[in-house]
């Protein structure tokens, strides 16, 4: 998945836009970039795991894994629950007149 | 203040969508088996508290009993996971859902009641009549024998539910009263304070006893009727 670096850096020979990781795309291919990705079921379950195993190979499946690793997780999940409840959770705020 | 007290019992549903699949599915991404012999330390945690919590639990049974130790196992992590990830802040507790506790409890509760009647009939009806009772009373008996085993899957679900329900309420009020208080006396406010630190530790033993109370009842029927 490496870009062609050296003398050959003339578009006709680089990297074709499918293979492209997101942060080598430029900024004007990117619709058709996204139009690419494969959009059917086994491909976002796909897409999920690989971000899955991207996370558990990184914090947890180390040989030190700290507290850190986990922590994340439920930090993440308490900021979820707290945008899906946001909209009773506003009129708990401390206010004058509610 | 809440419109409602009880708004944070509310299912979670979005546009239509229920979250709530999605909630009570997220304790399995916490959990992750391994081939390794020797494991992270995450997986090697969750490895010796399941030894610990299977030998505990499934050393009373026989050998057909203990054909029920992954149905066991299951269940108390799923209720213990549920339980401790409820009392972060802003979160969903299924438990507290007496459809989902009355969806465990009765299919759990009826197992054990037809493996005993089709295995050990005579010993599974015997249980009805304790021994060395007077021959006057014995209708009568069975009469009270029989409505409290119907009511055996009743209680394991509302004991559930109600313990879970009634810790977070407590908190929910309690949190109340400690703000309000903020503005009127100091003292009574960090007095309230000091009691919810408490309570959350009280929560934090609930969880985990729930969980083990309702892996224990089942088991207990399984043992008379296995």
């Amino acid at each position: 998945m490496a870009s062609v670096v050296g003398i050959f850096s003339h578009s006709s020979l680089s990297v074709p836009l499918k293979d492209k990781k997101l942060l080598e795309v430029k900024l004007g291919e990117l619709p058709s970039w996204i139009l690419m990705r494969d959009f059917s079921p086994s491909g976002i379950v796909g897409a999920f795991r690989r971000g899955y195993y991207r996370y558990y190979n990184k914090y947890i499946n180390v040989k030190k894994g700290s507290i850190a690793g986990i922590t994340m997780v439920l930090a993440c999940y308490v900021v979820f629950n707290y945008t899906f409840s946001y909209k009773e959770l506003k009129h708990e705020r401390r206010r004058k007149y509610h | 203040m809440n419109q409602n007290l009880f708004t944070s019992f509310n299912v979670p549903v979005i546009l239509g969508i229920p979250l709530v699949v999605l909630i009570i599915l997220f304790p399995i991404t916490l959990i992750m088996p391994s081939n390794k012999l020797i494991n992270n330390r995450l997986s090697s945690l969750q490895q010796w508290l399941v030894q610990l919590t299977l030998k505990q639990m499934m050393m009373v049974h026989t050998n057909k009993g203990r054909t029920w130790s992954l149905m066991l196992l299951a269940l108390i992590s799923f209720i213990a996971l549920n339980n401790l990830l409820g009392l972060t802040p802003y979160a969903f507790t299924p438990t507290t859902q007496l459809s989902m506790n009355l969806g465990m409890a009765i299919p759990l509760w009826a197992a054990t009641v037809f493996m005993g009647l089709r295995f050990k009939t005579k010993a599974s009806l015997a249980h009805f009549l304790p021994q060395g009772t007077p021959v006057p009373l014995i209708p009568m008996l069975i009469i009270i024998e029989t409505i409290s085993l119907f009511i055996q899957p009743m209680a394991l679900a509302v004991r559930l539910t109600a313990n879970i329900t009634a810790g977070h309420l407590l908190m929910h009020l309690l949190g109340d009263t400690a703000l309000t208080l903020m503005s009127i006396y100091m003292s009574s406010s960090t007095i309230t304070i000091i009691i919810i630190i408490l309570l959350i530790t009280l929560e934090l033993g609930v969880a985990l006893i729930q969980a083990y109370v309702f892996t224990l009842l089942v088991s207990l029927y399984l043992h008379d009727n296995s």
